[in-house]
C-alpha cells in the first residue's frame, strides 16, 4: 500500500529536442512540456496517452537517460543534479523495457544480462555471491535455475518480459519506470506478467511509474493515472475517478473509445467521436495543445495553456472550461 | 447458402524444421452482411486462415487439403487466374500495418486508381472520380488534394481508412480485416472500427475481423470463432462468447483479462505458454495450459458440441459438464468424462 510520502517529484520537467526541419535550421520538439508530478511510496501511477504524446520520454528523462531541458527531479527528496547523484539514483530506479526481444542482448547469456547491473554497480564481493543473487532475481520472476546458461532467442515474449524484469530488479531498486511492458505480449501471457508486477510490489515494497496505451491495464494496476496529450499533461487524479468522471474533454473521448470486452456494454457505450488527428508535436498548436479536436474550444484555448490545477481532491485539470463542461 | 464456405481447411508450412501445421481443420461458414471475429493468441492461425481463403500465403505456406467457396464456388486448386478474379472484387484484404501495406514511392491516387482499374472495366477518368468518390466515403477531406499526396503524408489511421476505401472500391462481398486497428492509437481505433461498421451497413457486406483485442470483437462482431493451435476450440454468437463459454481456453481467456472493477484483485492468468507447432500433442492442443485437463483430453481430441444452435465447442470439460446435467449422453462419444 502506499504512504503518504513521495519517493519521486517531478517539477517543471521540459524536454526538448531539436530537429533538423532545413539545411540550417533546427526547431525545438517539445516531447514533454512543463510536466508536474509526484509518485508515493509504494504507489503505481500509471501513465497514459497515444503514441507521440510524450509519456515514453517522461519516463526515460525521470531516469535521466535523456538530459532534463529544464525542471527538477527529486528523489526522496533530493534533487538529482550531479553525475554522482545520477549514478546512486540508478542505483535506486531502474526500466523495464517495451520490446522484450530487442532490449535483451542476443549475445549475452540469461545469467549475464542479469548480471551485467550487478557488475557495473559493483553489488557483489565475489563469485558465488553474485551467482547467488541471480539465481535469487530469477526465482523472483519464475524462472528456473537451469535457465541461467541459455541465450534470450531460446526464450518465448513472456519469458524475455521475465528476464528483463529480473534485471531490472537487480539493483534492488524501490522505483521502476515500467514504460508499456506488457503491450507486446498476448492476452493469456499478459495477466501472467501483469500479476507478477503486482506480487513483486508487495513483496519487494517497489513503486512504478506504469506507461501504457491499454486503458484497462492501466486501470487495473494504478492507484492513480496521469493523461498526456501533446507532451502536457492534461489530468492526474484516482484510478477509478478519472476512468468514471474524467473531466477534461481529452480524456472523456479517450476513456470512451477504450474498446470494453463485453458485448452489452460495449453496445451500449457512448463514444465521444474525436475529429482528425494528433497534430505534429513540431507545429503543436498554440494555448491549449487538445483545442483543435475539443468541442468545446474557445478564443481563450488558442491564447494560453490552461493551467494544471486541482478541481477537487487529488483531482488535477488542465483545462480552461472544467467548471462550465462538467456542470 | 452461405457466402463463404470453409470445410476442413488444412494449412502447412513446410520449414526446414518440420512441417508447421498453422491451420489444422478449420471449418465455417459466414452469411451475407454479417460480421464475424476470428480471435486468438499469436500463432493460433488465424491470420494464416485468411491468408488461405485469399491464397496469399508466404513462401513456403500450402493448403493442404479441404475446400473454400464463395458463392458456391470453389477456390482451392482453382488456379491463379480465378483468384485474380476473385481477390478484390469478391473478397478484400486489408492488414495490420498501415505503414506498410502502401507503396511509398507512388501517390495514393494512384495506387487506389491502379487497384480500381485492374479489377473493373473503367477508364482512367472514370477510376479517377471512382477513387475520389471513395476517400470521400471513408471521410478523407479534400480527397482531390489527397490524391496526389504520397503515403508519408499520412498519418496511421489516414492511410488506414485509404486502405479502407481501396479495398471497398470494387464493392467486395467480403472484407477481410487482419488486425486493421493494432497499430492505432484508442482515440483513432474508434474512429475507425465506426467507420467499419457505418459502411458495413449501407453497403451490406460481411466482414471477417481478425483481433485479439476481445474489445473489438465484443463491439464489433456478430458471430465468433476463438482459436488455439490452428484449430476452431469455439463458434458462437459475440454473447455466448463472452457470456457462456463452452471451453476451457476461452473460458481462461475471459477470466484473464483485465476489467473496470478488477483493480485490487489478481487477475487469473491461463499458465504456460502457447504451443510449439513443431510439436503438437496427440490429445486437445489446449491440454498442456488447461486446469480442468482430463486423462482423455491428453489422448484425444474432444469432438464438436453443439451447446445451442448458434453455439458449439470441442471442450472435453464441456462435454462432461454437459452429460452430468443431463443435456447430453455420451452414446455417440466415448465414455471419457472420467478422471
Amino acid at each position: 500500500m502506499s504512504e503518504n510520502k513521495p519517493l519521486i517529484e517531478v517539477k517543471g520537467l521540459k524536454e526538448y529536442f531539436n530537429i533538423n526541419v532545413g539545411l540550417f535550421r533546427s526547431k525545438p520538439l517539445k516531447a514533454v512540456d512543463d510536466v508536474s508530478f509526484f509518485i508515493n511510496k509504494g504507489e503505481t501511477l500509471g501513465l497514459v496517452g497515444e503514441s507521440g504524446c510524450g509519456k515514453t520520454t517522461v519516463g526515460r528523462t525521470l531516469l535521466h537517460l535523456y538530459k532534463p531541458t529544464a525542471g527538477e527531479i527529486y528523489y526522496d527528496g533530493k534533487l538529482i543534479k550531479s553525475k554522482a547523484d545520477i549514478k546512486e539514483f540508478r542505483k535506486k530506479a531502474t526500466m523495464v523495457f517495451q520490446d522484450p526481444y530487442s532490449s535483451l542482448n542476443p549475445r549475452m547469456t540469461v545469467a549475464d544480462i542479469i548480471g551485467e547491473p550487478l557488475d557495473i554497480h559493483g553489488l557483489y564481493k565475489d563469485k558465488k555471491e553474485r551467482e547467488e543473487r541471480i539465481l535469487e532475481l530469477m526465482g523472483h520472476v519464475g524462472l528456473n535455475s537451469e535457465h541461467a546458461s541459455r541465450y534470450a532467442h531460446e526464450f518465448s515474449g513472456g519469458q524475455r518480459q521475465r528476464i528483463g524484469i529480473a534485471r531490472a530488479l537487480a539493483v534492488n531498486p524501490d522505483f521502476i519506470v515500467c514504460d508499456e511492458p506488457v503491450s507486446a505480449l498476448d492476452v493469456s501471457i499478459q495477466a501472467q506478467v501483469i500479476n507478477m508486477f503486482d506480487e513483486l510490489q508487495d513483496k519487494l515494497n517497489l513503486t512504478y511509474l506504469f506507461i501504457a496505451h491499454d486503458l484497462l491495464v492501466v486501470r487495473h494496476i494504478s492507484d492513480r493515472i496521469a493523461v498526456m496529450y501533446l507532451g502536457k499533461m492534461v489530468e492526474l487524479a484516482d484510478a477509478n475517478e478519472i476512468c468514471e468522471r474524467p473531466l477534461h474533454p481529452y480524456s472523456k473521448a479517450l476513456m470512451s473509445a477504450v474498446p470494453m470486452p463485453d458485448p452489452k456494454v460495449a453496445r451500449a457505450n457512448q463514444r465521444i467521436a474525436l475529429q482528425g488527428d494528433i497534430p505534429s508535436p513540431l507545429n503543436a498548436p498554440s494555448g491549449c495543445p487538445f483545442r483543435t479536436r475539443c468541442q468545446y474550444a474557445t478564443d481563450k484555448c488558442a491564447e494560453s495553456m490552461p493551467e494544471f490545477k486541482e478541481a477537487s481532491k487529488g483531482h488535477f485539470v488542465a483545462c480552461h472550461r472544467v467548471a462550465e463542461i462538467n456542470d | 447458402m452461405a457466402l463463404l464456405e470453409v470445410k476442413d481447411l488444412h494449412t502447412s508450412f513446410f520449414t526446414d524444421a518440420g512441417e508447421v501445421k498453422a491451420v489444422n481443420g478449420v471449418s465455417f461458414e459466414l452469411e451475407r452482411g454479417k460480421v464475424l471475429g476470428i480471435v486468438g493468441e499469436s500463432g493460433s492461425g488465424k491470420s494464416v486462415t485468411a491468408y488461405s481463403i485469399m491464397q496469399i500465403l508466404a513462401g513456403t505456406g500450402k493448403i493442404v487439403s479441404g475446400s473454400v467457396k464463395i458463392d458456391g464456388q470453389e477456390l482451392v486448386n482453382s488456379g491463379e487466374k480465378v483468384m485474380k478474379t476473385v481477390r478484390g472484387n469478391k473478397i478484400s484484404i486489408i492488414f495490420q500495418d498501415p505503414m506498410t501495406s502502401l507503396n511509398p514511392t507512388y501517390t495514393i491516387g494512384k495506387q487506389l486508381m491502379e487497384a480500381i482499374m485492374l479489377h473493373t472495366d473503367r477508364n482512367k477518368k472514370q477510376a479517377y472520380d471512382r477513387a475520389v468518390e471513395m476517400l470521400r466515403l471513408v471521410n478523407v477531406n479534400e480527397p482531390e488534394k489527397r490524391m496526389k499526396q504520397y503515403p508519408f503524408e499520412f498519418s496511421g489511421g489516414m492511410r488506414q481508412r485509404v486502405m479502407i476505401a481501396m479495398a471497398l472500391a470494387c464493392e467486395p462481398d467480403i472484407l477481410i480485416a487482419d488486425e486493421p486497428t493494432t497499430a492505432l492509437d484508442v482515440t483513432i481505433q474508434a474512429q475507425i472500427l465506426e467507420l467499419m461498421g457505418t459502411l458495413q451497413k449501407e453497403l451490406g457486406m460481411a466482414i471477417i475481423m481478425i483481433t485479439h483485442d476481445l474489445g473489438v470483437v465484443a463491439q464489433m462482431c456478430d458471430e465468433v470463432i476463438v482459436m488455439y493451435a490452428g484449430s476452431i476450440c469455439e463458434k458462437g454468437t459475440a454473447d455466448e462468447i463472452f457470456y457462456t463459454p463452452g471451453h476451457e481456453y476461452t473460458k481462461g481467456l475471459m477470466r484473464s483479462i483485465p476489467s473496470t472493477t478488477s483493480a485490487g484483485t489478481k487477475l487469473q492468468p491461463i499458465t504456460g505458454t502457447p504451443i510449439d507447432l513443431l510439436n503438437m500433442p496427440k490429445g486437445c492442443p489446449f491440454a498442456p495450459r488447461c486446469d480442468g485437463a482430463m486423462k482423455i483430453c491428453l489422448t484425444e481430441r474432444a469432438p464438436v458440441t453443439d451447446l445451442s444452435s448458434t453455439h458449439w465447442s470441442a471442450c472435453w470439460q464441456c462435454i462432461k459438464e454437459m452429460a452430468e446435467k443431463g443435456e447430453i449422453t455420451l452414446s455417440d462419444t466415448k465414455e471419457g468424462g472420467e478422471e
